[in-house]
This record gives structure tokens, sequence and C-alpha cells, in this order.
């Protein structure tokens, strides 16, 4: 009895120990590949969370100067010969600005000296000097303190852009540009003040002129047809689809068809917006409008399936209560279950337009990536939208406008930040489990 | 002007409203007597401010698309007959200087009397139509109320009338989905269908050379457009191929870091981290891959002795491969906690360790839905635009070498379609031809995507 029980045990035990050791002599080379592994893991998300802070600083670093210019103290004599009363919009302001350089540096001879003197400055200057004789003309025959903004390459040179001890061959400042320089700096004639003119003009060829308001308008406008459009279409469509479409063949390629969409490549919908809006249509090119409108069929998607989720997640019985009380389907819908589902479709929504701001290919296709100097003021209107400014600048070869370039996209993700995280604010404010 | 007759016409379907609905109340009696009749009285005002708005708004919309067209052909028609024998772009060149001329803006060469005179009349066509579009839309207006005024009465349903409409409304949004896919079919069919008829489809499928300059005058020497798509392919696939193998492996690991490691804080922090880079535009990536990323490489490259282009494929990949990782992640991370945890306990319980679940059952069960995700993050990399147009070049080297430049579809679209264009080049038209083979190819790996994605949903649903 004794032996009959013990043998199959002794044998298992040692059968068993055989199995422990064999585990336990590959253990310590599975703990350490379960480390690796682990680690791997880990270094993947520390990796895309490096990439992301170094865009981000490596952005910032070469962008946040473009919030200051250098401006120049000049003393300028407004000549009454040169500005009277018949054509202060006319006047040669910019010769004002050019005598009172030749003031300060009266050793400057001959028309090339004269002309890298006169390169120190912008060709915004005249402008300034402009709006202070229209702002207030008392100041016509008297020597006006003006700071004026600076050529884009003392710009450069004075934010440490341009290293000054470069040879002269390597920078775009001469050596003679750089000793007008000094003496100005040490007159204390040169200083850096807050670039408001970077939020309040449009685009130019000068990078110390250039600004972001007439891409912001563009892509104000664009976003506004975008959304008048998108959003009831979309929301339209979604309540279609999830309450009222028989299930049958057609709704099924439908909804293939939505998925499918969204995942087609935006370039695309640029081809499609330019054969049918522009070619087929013959709606005015580069403008808001037909942005937007290519912009909506993008969207529309995202919109139709953000919503369609949002649908779902409110519960039926919400619509059983409405229908029992003898609300019509249609009602019980409109008056019960969208209110509800609504936050969660305004969320996607947010999402979607966060997408179509920053979208820049199809726009390229309808023909928003002309030079556009002035500020749109209406759909029709020639227009450029932020990132093709960005795309614009990052086109040019100047120095100066990889600054601009960098700070361009400082404000364009600004406003994408603000965007998501109200969406995110939304979704979690709103957000109802049932 | 146009806006403002919209506007009029939304003012008066107000008031249609207001109408309809007192129409309805005193029928009955005044409020306390409402229940009399078949539907709420709001829905009375409603039916009545349909009938106002929706025929004059269709005569609005029809004239305004039809409009410019028929007064051009009216003046076209009207010309002297020295006119009329001109090829069809010279005639669109006339038509523009008339359009300018009467808008008081400049024209391209001198005018003379024809065209004063037809400038002048342009003018007064568009006036009187002005003025007969203003009487049309409100006429129909007016009529419209009257009609719906009159079937108001206490037994009239009007809501079944106003849902039947608002019926249409919603079956109508819908299917501008189907239209947009349509539209994109027929616009990039149609225009690829012209270039075919210039240049032969084995040509432009098969051929080993693309330079699509073309000469536009007869005596310009040295551009002759070579067709062939196989090196702009390439590269396209060349750069995917890059992205991908920066992306699935940074993707999968950290989804499956997040999901099966990762303590919830972190998690919960670290997600919408990642999901930022997927909302960042891709003008931003581009830029930091043409100006950052593509001169470091090419440091490192020369350092070592290697020659690399400033514009290499390398640079690009390696950004678009950044740039999907989240997209991956995303989709990955669904699918891995979908998985259920059955499986991981049964593994655990028989000793194996968490990589080993992971490995072993977690990720084999996942695997169509993983599949579905890369293919989708495939396609996202072979449509990609700005990154490749700013960081890849121009250049259509046949080549695997991801240090040189390469070119791909996107970028060959963009670069032939921006600027001045005419539209019977072979040189636009290849533009088409090429949206179409990307349509295609993302069209493709997308079905098989959401096929494989939601095939595999369902097995533990």
């Amino acid at each position: 009895m004794n032996k009959q029980v013990t043998l199959p045990s002794s044998e298992s035990v040692s059968t068993s120990s055989r199995t422990v050791k064999m585990v336990q002599a590959g253990l310590a080379k599975r703990y350490r590949a379960e480390k690796r592994f682990r680690t791997l893991g880990a270094a993947a998300v520390l990796c895309a969370l490096a990439f992301l802070a170094f865009m981000f600083l490596d952005i910032l670093s070469k962008g946040y100067t473009a919030f200051q210019r250098t401006v120049v103290l000049l003393d300028i004599y407004v000549d009454p010969d040169e500005v009277h009363v018949g054509n202060l919009d006319r006047a040669d302001y910019q010769g004002l600005v050019k005598r009172s350089l030749e003031k300060l540096f009266p050793e400057v001879e001959g028309r090339q000296q004269k002309r890298e003197l006169f390169s120190l400055v912008s060709t915004g200057a005249g402008t300034v000097v402009r709006e202070k004789v229209l702002e207030d003309t008392s100041v016509i025959g008297k020597t006006l303190s003006l700071w004026v903004p600076a050529s884009a390459d003392v710009d450069m040179v004075v934010k440490g852009h341009v290293d000054r001890r470069l040879p002269e061959s390597e920078r775009r400042l001469g050596d003679r540009s750089l000793q007008w320089l000094q003496v100005l700096e040490s007159q204390g004639r040169v200083a850096k003040h807050w670039n408001m003119a970077f939020f309040t003009s449009g685009d130019s060829r000068e990078p110390e002129l250039a600004g972001i308001l007439g891409a912001t308008a563009g892509s104000f406008y664009t976003l506004l047809v975008t959304l008048a459009l998108s959003f009831p279409i979309g929301v339209a469509a979604a309540v279609y689809l999830e309450e009222f479409a028989p299930k049958n063949r057609w709704t099924d390629i439908l909804e293939v068809n939505i998925n499918n969409l969204a995942a087609v490549p935006s370039i695309v919908f640029g081809l499609l917006g330019l054969a049918v809006f522009l070619s087929f249509f013959g709606l005015p090119r580069s403008s808001p409008l037909v942005g937007g409108l290519v912009l909506t069929l993008m969207t529309l998607p995202t919109i139709i399936i953000a919503g369609r989720a949002s649908l779902q997640a409110v519960p039926p019985s919400i619509r059983d209560a409405a229908l029992s009380v003898g609300a019509s389907p249609m009602q019980a819908v409109f008056h019960h279950v969208l209110p509800l589902a609504l936050p969660g479709m305004l969320t996607g929504t947010i999402i979607g337009m966060a997408r179509a701001l920053g979208e820049t290919a199809p726009l390229l296709m309808v023909g928003m990536v002309a030079f556009v100097v002035d500020i749109p003021r209406r759909f029709t209107d020639p227009a450029t939208v932020l990132p093709v400014q960005i795309y614009l600048w990052a086109d040019s070869a100047e120095r100066a406008f990889v600054e601009r370039t960098s700070a361009a996209i400082l404000v364009l993700l600004a406003f994408l930040i603000v965007m998501n995280a109200t969406a995110v604010y939304l979704r979690n404010r709103f957000e109802r489990r049932w | 002007m146009s806006s403002l007759v919209v506007f009029c016409v939304l003012l008066l379907s107000a008031t249609a409203y207001a109408l309809g609905r007192r129409r309805a109340l005193r029928l009955v009696g005044g409020e306390t007597h409402a229940r009399q009749l078949a539907s709420r009285p709001h829905y009375y005002g409603v039916y009545l401010a349909m009938w106002c708005a929706l025929p004059a708004l269709l005569i609005f919309f029809l004239w305004i698309l039809l409009e410019p067209v028929l007064l051009e052909q009216w003046v076209l028609r009207h010309l002297p007959d020295s006119y009329q024998g001109l090829s069809s772009d010279r005639l669109s060149l006339v038509l523009n200087d008339i359009r300018n001329l009467a808008q008081g803006g400049i024209v391209s060469g001198q005018a003379d009397s024809a065209i004063q005179a037809a400038a002048e009349q342009y003018k007064r066509l568009q006036t009187l139509a002005r003025t007969a579009l203003w009487t049309a839309v409100l006429t129909f207006a007016g009529l419209g109320v009257q009609m719906g005024y009159r079937k108001i009465s206490v037994s009239f349903r009007a809501r079944n009338q106003v849902e039947k409409v608002l019926r249409v409304f919603l079956i109508l949004a819908s299917t501008i989905a189907v239209l947009t896919t349509v539209g994109i079919i027929f616009s990039v069919l149609f225009e690829a269908m012209r270039f075919f008829r210039l240049v032969p489809w084995w040509e432009f499928l098969l051929g080993l050379k693309w330079s699509p300059q073309m000469a536009i005058r007869a005596d310009q020497v040295g551009a002759s457009g070579a067709f062939g798509m196989i090196p702009v392919f390439t590269g396209t696939l060349l750069i995917a191929a890059i992205a991908m193998a920066v992306a699935v492996p940074l993707g999968l690991l950290s989804a499956v870091y997040l999901s099966e490691y990762a303590p919830k804080k972190a998690r919960a922090i670290v997600k919408p981290i990642l999901e930022i880079l997927a909302g960042i535009p891709t003008v931003v990536y581009g830029f930091f891959a043409a100006l950052t990323v593509g001169p470091s490489i090419r440091r490192v490259g020369e350092s070592l002795g290697l020659s690399v282009a400033s514009e290499s494929a390398l640079a690009a990949g390696l950004v678009m491969g950044i740039m999907i990782v989240p997209f991956i992640s995303s989709l990955s991370d669904d699918v891995i906690t979908a998985v259920p945890n059955d499986l991981r306990d049964g593994s655990l319980a028989l000793g194996a360790t968490r990589s080993e679940t992971v490995k072993k059952v977690v990720l084999p069960a996942a695997l169509p839905g993983i599949v579905g995700g890369v293919l989708l993050g495939m396609s996202r990399a072979v449509g990609e635009t700005m990154i490749v147009v700013m960081a890849a070049g121009l250049a259509a080297n046949l080549t695997l070498n991801p240090l040189s430049a390469v070119t791909t579809v996107t970028v060959q679209i963009v670069t032939l379609l921006v600027g001045d264009q005419e539209f019977d080049s072979p040189k636009t038209l290849a533009a088409f031809a090429l949206g179409l083979v990307l349509f295609v190819v993302t069209l493709i790996l997308n079905i098989i995507a959401l096929y494989v994605v939601r095939k595999y949903r369902e097995q533990y649903e």
C-alpha cells in the first residue's frame, strides 16, 4: 500500500523537479528578456515624446525672436517743400528718411555707398513717417524723432542670427554697413521693439514688413465656410444614417464609402476641387469660398463618423420614452436624442476643424498659394491661409524668413492647441455615462 | 448683393412663420383651443416658412449658377463677325477683357470699339438680370406663401409635411458623401483619360523616365517630356517604406507599453501628448524635416564620408514615420485592449512572463487589427504631401538609396498643378493621371484595412 502510493509520487517529484530545474535554469534569461522588452516599450514612448519636445524647442528657438523687431531712431525733418496738403498721401516719405540718414553720416559719398547706407532701414520706414503725418499734419516743417524698422539684414545681425565676425563674403551685410550699424548702436539709436507689424500686416516680399494678418483672415473665412457647411450637413447625415436609414445594401455601401473618404489623401480632394469647383463651376480661384468647400468635403466624413458614434451612445430608452408618449420618430430624434448627442458631435466637429485649419495640400491645388498682400474682406477675395503662408515663407531663401516661418508656426500651433483643449474640455464637461 | 437676396428671403420666411402660426390658431379660435389642430401650431408656421423659402432659394441658386454662362453666351453671339471665327482660347481672352471692362478694371490689350460696346452691353445686361432676379425671387416667395396659406386648415397635418421635407434634407445630406466620391472618381478619371489620349497608358505605367517638362512653343529646345511613372512610384514607396520602418516598431512598442505596462497615471498623461503629434499640421513637420532633420543627416553623412543629397528620402521618411506613430499606436492600442483578459490570465497562469504573454498570446490575437492599422498608416504615408514637398526633392531618380533625392506622386501633382497652367497640355493632365494612381492605390489599401479591422472586431463581440 505504502509502496504503491510513494512510488508514483516519488516519480512525479523527480520529473517535476526536473521541470522545475529546467524552468529555473531559464528563468534568469526570461526575466532579462522581460526587462528588455519593457525597457524597449518605454524607450519607444520616450523616443516619440523626445521627438515632439525637440521639434517644439527647435521651432521655438528659431521663431521667438520674430516677435521683436529691430528699429532705428531717426530724426526726420518733415520738409514742407516735400510734404504739403495736396500730396499727403503720395509724398516721398522714403526720401525724407534717406535725407535724415545722410545727415547722420555726412561723410558718405557716391551712389553705391549711399545705396548701402539707405538699405540699413526698411522700405517700410517711409510708411511710418506717412502715418505720423496723416495722423497729425501739424508736424509738417518740424523734425520728428521716430523709431523706424531696420532692414531684415540689420535685424538678423542685431538679433545675433548672423555672426558679425564672419568674413564679409558670407554675410549679406557688408563691412561698411556693419560699421555704420555700430555707430548707430553706440549712439543708442538701435533697439528691439515688440513686433506689432507681424500681427497687423499682410504678406510682403520684405521679411521685416511681412505679417500674418492676411493669412489669419484667410484662414478665418475659409474655416467659417467649412464650419457653416460641414456642421449642419454632417449632423444631418449622421442622424439619417444612424436613426432613419433602412439597413440594406445601399446604406452598407454608404458606410464603407464614408469610412473610405476619411482615409483618402487630402491632395485628391484638392484635385476634385480644381476640376469641379474651379473648372466646372468657375468659382473664383484662390478664394476662401472654394478653399472652404474643399475642406468641407474633407472634414464631412470625420464629423459624420463622430456624430454617429455619439448618437449610438444615447441609450434606446430615451427614444422609447419619447415614442411612447406619442412623439413622431422625427420628434424623438430632434427633441430628445440629438440634444444629448450634440456635445459629442461638437467635439468631433472641433477636431475636424482643427485638422482643416492645418491643412495645406488641397488648398495649394485650388490656388491659395498666390502672393496676396491685401487682407481679404470677402469670401471671394483672393486669400491665403496660415499653413500655406508657412509653406510659402519656408520656400524663401532669406534667413529672416526662417524666423517668420517659425513664428507663424508658433501662432498656428497656439490656435490648434486652444481648439484641441476646447474639445477635450467639452468632452470632459458634457460626457455622460449611461 | 447675392447675400442680400438670401437675407431678404430668410426675413420673409420668418414673417411667413408668424403668419402661418397665427392663421392656424385663428382657425380654431386662439391659443386655448390649439388642441383641436391636427398638428401643433408651431408646425403650421414652419410649413408656411418652407413654402416661402424653398422655391425662392431654389430659383436663386439656379439663377446664380446659370446667369454668368447665359450672359456670356449672349454677349459672344452678338460680337461682330470678325470675332466669330476665333479659337476658344482667344475667345475666352476676349470675354475676360469684356468682363474686366464692365467692372471698370484693366484690360490685357487695347480695347477696340466692338469690345467697348460689348462691355457696355454686358453691363446693361447684368443690371437687367439683377432686377429680374429680385423680381423672380420675391414673386416665388410670395406665390409660395399664398399656396401654403390656402392649404392650412384645422385638419391639415402640417407636421407630416414638415417632416417629409426634413427627411429629404437628411437624405440629401448623407448622399453628399457619395457625391464626393463620384466627383473624385469622375474628375480624376476624365482628366486622366484625356491624358491617356496624348500619352499611351502602357508608357505611363511602365516607363522608366519621368520628366514632365514639355516644350510650350514648337521651336523650344531640350524639353520633350517623358511620362513614365515608375521612378515616381518607386520614390513614393521608398519614402513610405522608411516611414513605416520608423512608425511600426515605435508605434507598436508604445502601444504595448502603454496598454500592458504603464501605470494608469503615466498613460493618462502620455496618451494625449502622443495625440498632439497626430494633430500637428504636416507643413510643420515639413518645415522641421527640411530645415533641421535634412541638414543634420547631411552633416552626419558627410562626416562618415557618405554623399548625401541635401533633400534626401531619409529625412522625409524619418519625419513622416514620427508623424504616423500616434496613428498606429492609437489603433493598435484599441485592438490590444480589446483582447479579452481571459487570454492574458490563461497565459500568466501557466507561468509565462508578461512579455511572453504579449508576444505569444496578445499580439497574435490582435494581429489582424494591427495589420489593418499598419495598412491605414501605409495609405497615409503614400498620400502624404507637405512633408515630401518640402523635404524630399523634385528629381525623379530611379533609386533605392535613401540618401539620394527622390520624388513622389504627391510632390509631382503639386509641382505640376501649382502655378500657371493650361488644361490641355499633357503636363497638367499628367497630374490627374498620378492622382488616379494615388486614389486607386490608397483605395485598395483602405478597403483591405477596413475589411480586416471590421472582421477582427466582430470576433470578441
